[in-house]
């Protein structure tokens, strides 16, 4: 165990250090209270208190277009198999996307293991930021236990007012550090702000729903047939937007691209949603959930009760996205406590 | 930067089309062999995935015996870009193959025991590999029982195979069509599930194998376990749009299974349960 701290006014130091040897993306306001990873050479075009980017850092590991196959007609049906990677640092990432990648290297680790995924995600610095209160009404970390940092890192920073506390977790996040001479030992007193925080976050980060996460796949399983879900599907637009901004949603569609020369081409996967009709229909016009509610249904079961059967993992990292962005106004947090209501007395 | 992967999961062998045959007006018989006269060593009940350049990849089940082992065949019906693009290849041409993918038909576990399998219109073929392997290794299995159903003569698949079958004194077979639209006909007219009363089993030693379009599930399995079936003893084979075959991209997941993965043969007292799985 190491920690380190920064004083605040050398992190423009340390970003432009980390920038000229490696590509850092960090949180940047794009306006309207949005924000975005983007590429940053400077402290200054960094959002250090952000709510969740519309788009999770998942966008690194799992690209919304990515090259697998290349192929030539001239080779016959022969192609290249390929992986598009690069080194990165991604700077500010806040624990609920934190355990959003992870929960997708468990899927691609999972075998058959997924080289395309795993090779990238070995490419990848991850430098945390932590949450000092809410960034909004739709979070639901506290419920998730995602409010505290546990792993999935390499550095770790808490703003503590005119520094930053860091926790140095590996190797590679050791390394960085001592490349930047900017870091100071942590010693007692910076040790008694971290704990302070930590104890006034507790007093803050409170139960959003009412219900023990690990409960939650049992409260799925009684509510199954609800109408809460026809409610919900009465809602729903099926645009999928839930689905693009989770940072645990990986299901995907293979799809070929031929070029103009209609010889050469590529085979990529691109990002899909549960939500759309299509996406479990098959071949002679069955459609296994033709219905919004059942779709909508399953992407809670995704998150809340298939996924920990599988995995033994929550899909939901309480990050407050899918509810964020909804144009029809679907609420995670809202649909869980009706369905807690129904099953309340039974 | 783009770099070559070695170990890609989405690398695919060259298949070399040896033989077509035209089967129906829709369905087309593809012999296809990889290369090297490497065998591609799959169960009966699996699938792999086809892929055309610049149209993409469809799963298909293979429809013949793992004792088969230079080539292995394909019986597609054209319903879609990729299906369609198959039937326009000749013996001569080539197509991609990923797999074999899934879980098959525990023929280890079978043997021993008497067999009954029952197949409703397309669901003869990826059962057609479990009935090649049968009667290749007839010896290692009790009584063999078929049941056929398809909607008219002219959809039935196979048919110099089924003339083969009905002649085999080792195999009981029995079929049935929905319907005759002036076609000559002497079998038996109606659903498959008039056909399973009249089987003569022995439930507590009888493996199913159960392959028809969902609404032909329901039906079939009531029949079944009125005859004593045990449901463990039941086995069917799901359709799902499997696009990676992996595992990983959600398409023919049925709640928490994956169909390319833990399927597509399923035994059926561990789906009954599951909502719209059948």
């Amino acid at each position: 165990m190491k920690y380190q701290i920064l004083k605040k006014d050398k992190l423009d130091f340390f970003i432009s250090t980390l920038a000229k040897k490696r590509t850092v993306m960090a949180p940047v306001h794009k306006g309207f209270n949005n924000y975005s990873f983007q590429k940053v050479t400077s402290a200054d075009e960094i959002s250090l208190h952000y709510i969740p980017t519309i788009i999770p850092p998942k966008k690194y590991l799992m690209p919304q277009f990515e090259t697998f196959l290349e192929y030539d007609k001239t080779w016959g049906e022969n192609m290249k198999t390929v992986v598009e990677s690069e080194e990165l640092v991604l700077f500010g990432v806040h624990t609920c996307d934190i355990e959003g990648m992870q929960a997708l290297n468990v899927v691609f680790s999972d075998r058959p293991k997924d080289f395309n995924y795993l090779s990238r995600k070995d490419k990848v610095i991850i430098i945390g930021m932590e949450c000092n209160d809410y960034c909004d009404e739709y979070a639901s970390c506290a419920m998730m236990h995602n409010f505290m940092p546990d792993s999935g890192y390499d550095l770790f920073f808490t703003d503590l007012g005119d520094y930053f506390f860091i926790h140095v977790n590996t190797h590679l996040g050791d390394e960085i550090v001592a490349e930047a001479h900017f870091f100071e030992e942590a010693t007692g007193k910076h040790y008694m702000d971290l704990r302070d925080l930590h104890d006034k976050k507790r007093k803050i980060f409170k139960n959003e729903v009412g219900i023990e996460y690990r409960e939650v796949p049992e409260l799925l399983e009684k509510t199954k047939d609800s109408k809460i879900w026809d409610e919900v599907g009465q809602k729903c637009l099926s645009c999928g937007n839930c689905t693009n901004v989770c940072p645990t949603c990986y299901c995907f569609n293979i799809v070929d691209e031929i070029n103009l020369d209609l010889k050469t081409g590529k085979r990529i996967r691109v990002w899909d949603s549960c939500q759309n009709e299509s996406y479990a229909a098959v071949a002679g016009g069955e459609n296994f959930r033709p219905e919004r509610s059942s779709r909508q249904r399953h992407r809670f079961f995704k998150k809340f009760k298939y996924t920990v059967d599988r995995y033994s993992r929550f899909f939901c990292t309480g990050c407050g996205r899918c509810s964020r962005t909804c144009m029809a106004g679907i609420d995670l947090k809202e649909t869980l406590k009706k369905l807690i209501e129904e099953t309340a007395g039974t | 930067m783009k770099l070559e992967l070695k170990d890609s999961l989405y690398a695919l062998k060259r298949g070399k089309i040896l033989r077509t045959r035209q089967l129906t007006d829709q369905e087309k018989l593809f012999e296809i062999a990889l290369p090297e006269g490497q065998s591609l060593d799959h169960e009966p009940g699996q699938f792999v995935q086809v892929s055309i350049f610049g149209v993409g990849e469809a799963p298909i089940s293979v429809c013949s015996s793992p004792t088969k082992r230079d080539s292995f065949d394909l019986t597609v019906r054209n319903v879609g870009s990729v299906t369609d693009a198959l039937h326009d290849l000749e013996a001569g041409d080539e197509v991609g193959i990923r797999g074999p993918y899934g879980k098959g038909f525990p023929v280890t576990y079978m043997e021993g025991n008497d067999i009954l399998i029952v197949a409703g219109g397309l669901g003869i073929v990826p059962l057609r590999s479990l009935i090649h392997y049968i009667i290749q290794n007839r010896r290692d299995f009790g009584k063999v029982d078929i049941l056929l159903g398809c909607r008219t003569p002219k959809d039935m698949l196979y048919g110099d195979e089924v003339e083969h079958w009905q002649e085999r004194m080792d195999v009981n077979f029995s079929c049935t069509v929905d319907r005759v639209d002036n076609e000559p006909w002497r079998g038996n007219i109606g659903l498959i599930t008039s056909l399973i009363p009249g089987v003569n089993l022995d439930p507590p030693r009888t493996v199913a194998a159960v392959v028809g379009p969902p609404i032909m599930y329901r039906f079939v399995i009531k029949e079944l376990l009125k005859k004593n079936i045990p449901e463990k003893q039941i086995y069917v084979s799901l359709e799902r749009h499997m696009k990676c075959g992996l595992g990983k991209c959600g398409h023919c997941q049925i709640e928490q299974f994956y169909c390319c993965q833990d399927g597509p043969v399923f035994r059926y007292d561990v789906i009954k349960d599951i909502k719209g799985a059948i």
